[in-house]
């Protein structure tokens, strides 16, 4: 394929100017993903009368007032904390809970596993929009509502599945006689679980764990119907943002910057894995 | 310190893996189970590790019951034909292990763990991990891990299978030195009659979930009791020849017969099935009473020093093993020659009538 294109542009003749096919559109598709991400970053820098006057490509009149505005304004930063709460919470509830249950499908046959594992997934076919009801209406009801435990466990409900057939896939390349050699070696189930088995499928518990990391902290209609003021994550106070003066569109533009941020992080951090989640470890 | 079988029965889905077996293996003997690809070897030493109930029967050891005692608490080592090791943990770790588990003193460890490193050359990659090894070491890791635990039964399946030729050659004669001095309990499963006899010690064919027959390895691949024994325990496996016996002549084929000489002449007439292992056909006359076969040449395959002749005698499928290079031409006729004292002779049903002459002399 490239040396086709070395061969035409060669044959070209001389004086026209060689046009880099796979230059531009490598450009263009840059400057078509990231200019929403740039707008934002440069909303983010400057102040509401500039936003809503003028057009400008960058920040004529340079300013951090909006970041400092979500920083020390307890509304606004609180939805972080209460975000990475919860978030935090979902990812370890999940993890603990589809770490056995992935190793149970990998190692062991039992009626109707096909089709437990298969259930599994249909949870995440319906939109969590079914679920907000009952949700609420439970949680009101238990006096769970406007908790950071009630999203989580809410959220758990999409995560567990994705986890579950995550870890599967990374269990199921590991072969079963590690398993038998650990037992005969004098392994009890726990001990074999934790110092030998866990760091075989490292990569896929971080990969699982970021799928539920992603997943919880981008929803938003469950965490916001759920909660009201004491667990109100981020997105939704994004949401409830339009004061009397009208929008402010710097700070908002700046906790969308602060929102990204948390989710950049976590994928430079399991990049390497990443394709192989995606293939629920059956590479 | 002796293992036994009691009746011991093993199926799963409702097919038998494992028909019912009696088995009593002694302390500080190599224990062979030969057979080929799925006749139940490796379901055997499951049961017998107990990493696997059986379904039926006892398993004994050193006069107590162990049937369905937890894998942890039984005194077993086991090497798979996987080379299989603890990837996270370094080379002296994986093999100390074990040891650290049963609670042992650390200096102990320590000097347990060079010792057994040292005697399987793992000195220079004690601190590596396993999978930067090459196969070889990686299941002398293994290896070195199952012995320096000290158990009283040690299960080696297929340990060899998936290393090269030299390798394996170079482990096949340094697993019985290493494990003799422990006084454990061997069993050693392989598919290659040449391993067994190598191996020495017992050996125990299997067939089908069965084991046809237990035994001292030299006497079982002599004197085998059965057709299926001797088939299992020959490769190329054994040729047969359908014959019947009528005065002085056997009968075989369309039509042939020859003269009845050496063991047949003492036979009963009747019907037999006569068995002779490849290495034993002869492409050129050598005894005075050799039996001579017009067979078809089908297939010839070359070694090197020796030839596979694979042929064609009236429908029955022969393979002849013979020294040397020849030029011979395929799908021409091609006369072989069988020396009486090298057939075994079987009744229809499969038990050995009388064994080859040749064997009952050694």
């Amino acid at each position: 394929m490239a040396d086709m294109t070395v061969n035409k542009a060669s044959s070209r003749p001389r004086g026209l100017p060689r046009i880099n096919s796979r230059l531009v559109v490598m450009t263009l598709y840059l400057v078509f993903l990231l200019l929403p991400i740039y707008w934002l970053l440069n909303m983010s820098f400057k102040t509401n009368s500039e936003i809503v006057s003028t057009f400008s490509l960058w920040p004529r009149d340079l300013t951090i007032a909006n970041y400092i505005t979500i920083l020390t304004d307890p509304a606004w930063y609180t939805g972080y904390i209460n975000s990475i709460i919860y978030v935090s919470l979902n990812t370890v509830i999940s993890l603990a809970v589809a770490l056995p249950a992935a190793y149970a499908f990998s190692r062991y046959n039992f009626m109707g596993d096909k089709h437990l594992f298969f259930w599994l997934l249909t949870n995440r076919m319906a939109p969590p929009a079914v679920f907000a009801l009952p949700f609420f209406q439970l949680y009101s009801s238990v006096g769970l509502f406007d908790t950071h435990i009630a999203v989580a466990l809410a959220h758990t409900l999409f995560n567990v599945p994705l986890a579950v057939w995550i870890l599967e896939g990374f269990m199921r390349g590991v072969p079963k006689e590690i398993d038998e050699t650990a037992y005969i070696d004098g392994y009890g189930f726990g001990k074999f679980f934790v110092k030998i088995f866990m760091p075989l499928i490292a990569s896929g518990i971080g990969v699982a764990a970021f799928f539920c990391f992603m997943f919880s902290w981008v929803e938003l209609l469950l965490s916001r119907t759920l909660t009201s003021v004491d667990a109100k994550p981020i997105a939704a106070t994004m949401t409830r943002t339009v004061g009397a003066s009208g929008v402010d569109w710097g700070v908002l533009a700046a906790a969308g910057v602060l929102t990204i941020l948390p989710g950049a992080l976590v994928i430079y951090f399991v990049r390497n894995f990443i394709a192989k989640g995606f293939a629920l470890g059956r590479v | 310190m002796t293992l036994e079988l009691k009746g011991v029965s093993k199926s799963v889905d409702g097919q038998t893996h494992i028909h019912p077996t009696d088995m009593t293996l002694e302390k500080g003997t190599m224990n062979v189970l030969l057979g080929p690809t799925s006749s139940g070897k490796t379901s055997l030493m499951r049961l017998m590790a107990g990493l696997d109930v059986p379904n039926q029967g006892q398993v004994i050891w050193q006069g107590t019951d162990v049937t369905g005692m937890r894998v942890q608490d039984r005194k077993v080592a086991m090497v798979y034909q996987q080379f299989i090791n603890y990837p996270s943990m370094t080379v002296y770790d994986n093999i100390a292990s074990p040891m650290k588990l049963l609670g042992l003193d650390r200096g102990d460890i320590d000097t347990r763990v060079r010792e057994t490193a040292e005697l399987m050359q793992l000195t220079p990659m004690l601190d590596r991990k396993p999978l930067e090894l090459s196969g070889g070491q990686q299941q002398r890791c293994a290896l070195a891990r199952a012995l320096v635990k000290n158990a009283g039964l040690v299960l080696l399946d297929e340990p060899l299978a998936n290393l090269d030729y030299k390798l394996r050659e170079e482990l096949r004669v340094e697993i019985p030195k290493i494990f003799e001095a422990s006084g454990a309990i061997f069993v050693y499963a392989t598919t290659e009659p040449e391993e067994a006899l190598l191996l020495g010690g017992k050996v125990a064919t299997l067939w089908e979930g069965r084991i046809t027959q237990f035994g001292a390895t030299p006497s079982v691949y002599r004197q085998p009791v059965d057709a299926t024994t001797a088939r299992v325990f020959s490769d190329p496996p054994m040729n047969f020849l359908q014959i019947a016996k009528k005065g002085d002549r056997i009968e075989f084929g369309d039509g042939q017969s020859t003269q009845a000489t050496g063991g047949f002449a003492k036979l009963a007439d009747g019907r037999y099935t006569a068995g002779f292992r490849p290495n034993h056909l002869e492409i050129g006359q050598h005894a005075p009473d050799a039996m001579q076969f017009a067979t078809k040449l089908t297939v010839t395959e070359l070694t090197g020093s020796e030839t596979f002749i694979h042929l064609d005698h009236f429908g029955e499928r022969w393979v002849g093993l013979i020294h040397g290079v020849h030029e011979l031409s395929l799908g021409a006729r091609l006369d072989v020659w069988l020396d009486p004292r090298h057939v075994y002779i079987f009744a229809p049903d499969g038990t050995l009538v009388a064994p080859a002459a040749y064997a009952l002399a050694a």
